[in-house]
């Protein structure tokens, strides 16, 4: 049996440490470098006309670029289609999925919960490129049209499994104590859950919340095939509709209006990134 | 709130959930019949040929089941050595202090910022750095895409596989630690062994991730629809094609990229459920 | 032992988690109206087990199977609608539970709200007042009403669980260890109050603490694996208990 030193041991157990410690530290710098760059190329686009104004066409674009001014226009249909299709899939994705979740933590031994719990995990998986075709085949085709609705129905799809999750997940981290507490005050099971539980859930609950809509508020590939983009602020839901994701997608392709793209990033990468602080700090808070 | 109704409601919006899988299964599937029907099954799936010129038209899946997989293996590849570490620093080195704290929260806002970020960083910033190596001419194509998704996949991997070394007794390693071991050594023998099973499966749980990531490899894997003869090549995944095909494609074609998505859904499908199975096996013992 | 005046008597009362083991075994006995009744016995002996049956909370755990008959005023609890049961019978756990999103306001006013009760603001503010006052909470928290219940100490928040209970005028009281989570001194005014309490509700309680069954309750069962092995007047059974089991468990030498 060969026997290393105990020098050489203790130097490759503080070489080990080094190696992790620098390693982990490397994962930092693509966070830096990506915000860096966004901040530092997208900072002097944002003004109060970039998100007031739509954005411009490509031939106005050429001719601002010709005459060597700053593109004019701004984001403010992708913002606005944003919103409305963010806002319609909230609001049906969270009483659903509260309710769902609800059910699962309540049902956790039953063959059919278990079930639908696979399904949930199976739903939060699936690509959303997937998501974006399904929705163009169940609302485009149907409605004969790419709409806002078709946007916000993809949106609903990528947002209910992460509602479900955090609910289920919150309601059972809840002491038992509770739910007798409230029953043996002859409280029936409907409104112990709704007066008691899920008011001492709502942290956890609005921390999910949160979380999926940074999640999907970023996503691009099925608001291709369902939203499809516009270049005028709209505010009908039958119509397509622009996104602040599909304008970075649209610039992106464009040559002539490659400028703008640094300053919608930076848009969508802040409020991403305000929206995920903010979970955390909230899921802290409630855990303490 | 009468008791019956409001379970009346619950178990209506749990139904909602087997109504929408079984909803997306059968849209995919009758939609990519006619894919299937005028290919033959096996033949789509191994036939390499992409052309949509009229009337000689003939689609295969295989460049681009290709591009997915070799990308999603490279970026596995890549996110190991820097997702272990991390799990290591944040959950045992440096458990509970501060700057693990820090960690933790670097890499939880890696893993929220959108992919189509990840995909104009990949194009501005990696790509010059790829074609300034020599690597590759154009800068895009398998690589490229990969490293970026190595990236987006970190954050995923480390925090799952850190609450697998987190959850390793302490009396465990107070045993290794009695017999004389380093910390180095603990770490291999102890929480290496005693973690592993649930590290492997946020690995799975990783692949499930890349396999479907769609906007950064569209904009950086080159976009070419042939078997691409090495890494450093232009290629497509099968995300990438639907995403840049689909919006133009009907008839045949649009039948085929949804048979390409059907085929993706089950890949992702059955890496996430094992996934999430052996998480669960993991998380018991 | 036979009472004058039984509020709630057990018939051959057993509990059985699974088909091999009962946790309570045939348990028989009447609680008089208006006092204090001790359930003692070392861990495990079903003391609680009984008491929860009483509430019914054994219909949450699908496992759990209760046999024989407790009737309440005559009428057997097990075969009425659960939600009328815990209406008459209040329930005290052993760690305080306020609900840690309502007010102290509301948490005494939770039994209503979650029976659906609608009650005038009148109604209300007399309530949370008289219900507060029995439980001498008022005087306390009467300027911060409108604070979280889970503020209040721990004493403070057992006996605003008290209040919450009595705020639905139970026939009955249960109280499952209520003491055990709080100092010595949150103990003494939790059983003056019951003292006190003892005039207007039936005490059924359990507990561990010998001395507090002997300085709080007119009667006393003895519990073991399962059985009630006795069940005396309290005086009676401290000062001359006629189980040797009793004996073995009242002198110390029985967990």
């Amino acid at each position: 049996m060969q026997k290393k030193k105990l020098s050489q041991r203790l130097f490759i157990d503080r070489l080990v440490k080094g190696v992790v410690c620098v390693l982990a530290a490397l994962t930092a710098v693509p966070l830096i470098a990506i915000i860096g760059e966004v901040l530092w190329k997208g900072y002097d686009q944002l003004s109060w006309s970039f998100f007031t104004e739509p954005t411009p066409t490509a031939y106005k674009a050429m001719m601002a670029t010709a005459a060597g001014e700053p593109i004019p226009g701004g984001i403010a249909n992708g913002i606005v289609g944003t919103v409305i299709m963010l806002g319609m899939a909230v609001v049906i994705a969270v009483p659903i999925g509260i309710l769902c979740g609800v059910y699962l933590a309540e049902h956790s031994k039953s063959r059919f919960a278990k079930t639908v719990s696979y399904l949930t995990d199976l739903l939060q998986g699936t690509p959303s490129v997937i998501i974006g075709i399904i929705t163009y085949i169940w609302v485009v085709v149907p409605m004969k049209g790419y709409s806002a609705i078709a946007g916000s129905v993809a949106l609903f799809i990528m947002m209910l499994p992460l509602i479900v999750r955090s609910t289920e997940e919150t309601m059972k981290i809840l002491p038992a104590s509770l739910k007798e507490a409230g029953l043996a005050l002859g409280g029936n099971n409907a409104r112990v859950i709704l007066k008691v539980q899920l008011p001492a859930a709502f942290g956890g609950i609005f921390t999910g919340v949160l979380l999926a809509v940074s999640r999907v508020i970023g996503e691009t590939a099925p608001l291709m095939f369902t939203a499809l983009g516009c270049s005028m602020i709209r505010f009908s839901i039958d119509k397509p509709i622009s996104a602040v994701p599909l304008l970075i997608w649209e610039f992106f392709n464009d040559p002539n209006l490659q400028s703008l793209i640094w300053g919608a990033s930076l848009f969508l990468l802040l409020f991403v990134l305000f929206l995920n602080l903010t979970a955390k700090k909230i899921a802290n808070k409630w855990n303490s | 709130m009468n008791d019956k109704i409001f379970r009346t409601i619950l178990y209506l919006a749990a139904c909602l959930m087997p109504v929408v899988c079984g909803g997306i299964v059968y849209a995919l599937v009758t939609d990519a019949f006619e894919a299937f029907n005028h290919f033959g099954f096996l033949n789509f799936l191994t036939s390499s040929e992409w052309s949509y010129t009229d009337g000689t038209e003939r689609y295969g899946a295989l460049p681009f089941i290709t591009g997915t997989l070799l990308t999603t293996l490279l970026a596995l590849v890549f996110c190991i050595p820097f997702s272990l570490p991390v799990a290591l620093f944040v959950g045992e080195y440096f458990k509970g202090t501060r700057i693990a704290e820090v960690l933790s929260t670097i890499t939880s806002l890696l893993a929220g910022i959108p992919s189509i970020i990840y995909g104009l960083w990949g194009f501005y910033t990696l790509r010059p750095i790829v074609m300034s190596l020599n690597i590759s001419p154009q800068g895009s194509g398998i690589l490229t895409a990969s490293l970026v998704l190595a990236i987006m996949i970190v954050p995923y991997a480390a925090s799952l596989s850190a609450e697998f070394v987190k959850m390793v007794p302490d009396d465990l390693k107070e045993g290794a630690y009695s017999l004389g071991a380093t910390r180095a050594e603990m770490v291999r023998k102890v929480i290496f062994p005693v973690a592993g099973s649930g590290i492997f499966s946020s690995y799975i749980l990783a692949i499930g991730r890349a396999l479907g990531e769609t906007m950064t490899v569209t904009m950086l894997i080159g976009n070419t629809n042939q078997m691409p003869g090495s890494i450093t090549e232009t290629g497509n995944s099968m995300a990438s094609i639907i995403a840049n095909q689909f919006g133009e494609a009907d008839g045949l074609r649009l039948s085929s990229l949804i048979a390409i998505g059907l085929v993706l859904f089950l890949i992702t499908a059955i890496i996430n459920l094992i996934g999430k199975y052996l998480i669960k096996r993991a998380r018991i013992v | 032992m036979e009472l004058i005046n039984p509020i709630l008597e057990f018939k051959k009362v057993c509990v059985s988690y699974t088909k091999q083991t009962m946790a309570v075994k045939y348990v028989s006995a009447q609680i008089e109206q208006n006092s204090i009744t001790a359930i003692m016995g070392p861990s495990g002996c079903g003391k609680s087990t009984l008491l929860r049956a009483v509430n019914l909370m054994h219909n949450l755990y699908p496992n759990i199977h209760v046999d024989g008959e407790i009737l309440l005023n005559g009428a057997d609890i097990l075969t009425m609608e659960p939600i009328d049961v815990r209406r008459k019978v209040g329930m005290v756990f052993q760690r305080p539970t306020p609900f840690p999103t309502m007010s102290i306001y509301d948490n005494v006013l939770a039994g209503f709200t979650l029976n659906g009760i609608r009650l005038s603001k009148n109604e209300r503010e007399e309530t949370v007042e008289s219900c507060l006052r029995s439980v001498s909470l008022w005087d306390e928290v009467k300027d911060v009403l409108n604070k979280k219940g889970t503020f209040l100490s721990g004493g403070q928040q057992q006996r605003l669980c008290i209040a919450r209970a009595l705020a639905l005028k139970p026939d009955i009281l249960l109280m499952d260890e209520p003491t055990s989570a709080l100092d010595p001194i949150a103990t003494k005014h939790i059983e003056e109050l019951l003292l006190q309490l003892k005039n207007d509700v039936t005490i059924l309680i359990v507990t561990h603490n010998m001395g507090q069954a002997k300085r709080i309750s007119s009667r006393s069962m003895f519990m073991y694996l399962g059985e009630l092995i006795e069940y005396d007047d309290t005086q009676k059974m401290f000062s001359d208990p006629s189980d040797e089991r009793t004996k073995a468990y009242l002198t110390g030498k029985m967990g």
